[in-house]
């Protein structure tokens, strides 16, 4: 099997409302930056564009096509795109890579849910005759999930105001953060609640903005002369969408997933993890068993600033950019899909040679 | 000068066509009609309600329908200050996880209640039928605690 490097990633800013400017606006100088570090002049020089978004974001059929024009598309490349966040755009670039028909790949995603109202929006990915005509929205299915831990006394709510704390402090170091600060649990301790059991800061903000990442063989990276990291596993495992025969309390999908890419073959230094709501950071650390050896969430994670669609790939990014920094040897990240941790995918990264 | 003429025409986005929904989804739908809630015994005899058509566990197609109460226990619930536009109610209320009597699998519906403090897991709600029934999920207008 081909052996997959990462060689580039970039992130905009999280911020709260991108205001007029467009989706293509936001991938544009997400991808020329992405360009330069890889050495690269455009779209051209990979053999492969994968990009994740969803069009209930923009709302409008096929709305993802216009976000090929921030690519250039003229003379014809290869292009794919998933309705879904661009960490399974980096899957199918994989795929494309391990086949053969690829040697190097260029992943995006993008999300401006700042337009509308984004748990509503979430509302209709859920079953469609049992749940989506009731407008259920997500926050309300995490707050769901949260109090089934509480009740349990499997956590507190001072376990969650802990998880928020350590994300606004982690994020004081991540320049693209839109939420950070040196807030201590006390603090959020003292909030109303927001949808209870949940207070406002145990959900992640609404985001807009980009990211952008480069792949390529091995061989490919080598050539180029760029420092990478390895992708050394990667698989995806999702749950019934029947919220009620579900585990809430545990994520055994995300568990499968890390098995299976190989997590436990090794020590990891560091965790990214897809958890849009502070308890679904303790479900993840718990249902991957990972322990203070690991550092969990650096950059803050997605309470710190989520870009949907994008946030995903950012988790891989983060980890990225920690091992070609010498700051890790070895890491994961996790993405997530759907309500309440519905579907994960967990990507295994080691130092590459020149690293 | 006189005024331009401005063309308008009224445009409502519908779709023309309508879905089956088979012989499980549309046997739960055709009984909520009656004002009865039914349910599916899954691969390992728990009974699941709504209905499913296949097991998610074995992939096994279901179809062995069990009828259940119109009553049943708070498992989960989460409170809403401020109901959202969509939402189906536009007072203070809660979406709960709520196990009917002879089910073993919760369903998620939402619960009138006049304050936060009113309502706890283990509550015990019952459904409020919508004035007219339709065949539609929202033919259980909400659950009211006992």
């Amino acid at each position: 099997m081909r052996d997959i490097a990462i060689v580039a990633y970039q992130q905009s800013d999280s911020v709260a409302k991108a205001g007029a400017v467009n989706e293509v606006e936001l991938i544009m100088p997400v991808l020329a930056r992405t360009f330069k570090q890889a050495g690269l002049n455009s779209a051209q020089d990979v053999d492969f564009v994968c990009s994740g978004s969803c069009d209930y974001l923009q709302g409008a059929a096929f709305a993802f096509v216009s976000g090929v024009d921030a690519l250039g598309a003229v003379p014809p490349i290869k292009e794919s795109h998933v309705e879904m966040d661009a960490a399974w755009a980096l899957y199918e670039s994989i795929l494309k890579i391990r086949m053969g028909h690829a040697d190097s790949a260029l992943i995006y995603g993008f999300g401006k849910s700042s337009p509308g109202e984004l748990p509503i929006v979430l509302s209709q990915q859920l079953d469609p005759y049992y749940l989506a005509p009731l407008w259920v929205d997500s926050v309300s299915l995490a707050a769901l999930q949260a109090r089934l831990m509480l009740d349990q006394g499997m956590i507190t709510e001072r376990d969650m105001a802990e998880v928020v704390s350590r994300s606004r402090r982690n994020a004081m170091n991540n320049p693209h953060a839109q939420l950070s600060g040196d807030i201590s649990p006390e603090d959020i301790l003292a909030e109303e609640t927001y949808l209870s059991p949940l207070r406002k800061s145990d959900c992640s903000p609404i985001s807009d903005g980009a990211s952008a990442m480069i792949i390529a063989t091995v061989e490919q990276a080598k050539a180029w002369g760029l420092p990478y990291a390895v992708v050394s596993g990667i698989d995806h495992c999702i749950e019934t969408h029947n919220l009620g025969m579900r585990d809430l309390t545990d994520s055994v999908s995300t568990r499968m997933a890390a098995n299976h890419a190989g997590m436990n073959t090794g020590k990891v230094d560091v965790a990214e993890l897809y958890a849009p709501f502070s308890h679904q950071e303790i479900i993840l650390t718990r249902a991957l068993g990972l322990d203070k050896e690991t550092v969990v969430n650096p950059s803050g994670g997605v309470l710190a600033g989520n870009l949907m669609m994008a946030s995903g790939l950012s988790r891989v990014g983060e980890v990225f950019n920690r091992i070609v920094k010498g700051e890790a040897q070895r890491g994961i990240a996790h993405a997530t899909s759907g309500p309440c941790l519905q579907h994960n995918l967990v990507t295994v990264l080691e130092k590459g040679e020149n690293a | 000068m006189s005024q331009p003429e401005i063309l308008s025409q009224a445009f409502e986005l519908g779709y023309t066509y309508t879905r089956s929904t088979g012989p499980v989804i549309g046997r739960f739908f055709t009984e909520l009609k009656k004002r009865k809630i039914v349910g599916i015994k899954a691969s390992d005899s728990r009974v699941v309600v709504p209905p499913m058509e296949y097991d998610p566990d074995t992939a096994e197609e279901l179809s062995e329908f069990v009828e259940v109460g119109e009553q049943g226990e708070i498992v989960s619930f989460a409170w809403v200050k401020k109901p959202r536009e969509a939402h189906p109610m536009q007072v203070p209320f809660a979406w709960a996880m709520i196990k009917l009597d002879g089910a073993d699998v919760p369903m998620i519906h939402c619960v009138a209640a006049a304050a936060e403090s009113d309502i706890a897991t283990g509550a015990r709600v019952r459904a409020v039928w919508a004035d007219e029934t339709v065949g539609f999920i929202t033919d259980i207008r909400c659950f009211e605690l006992v």
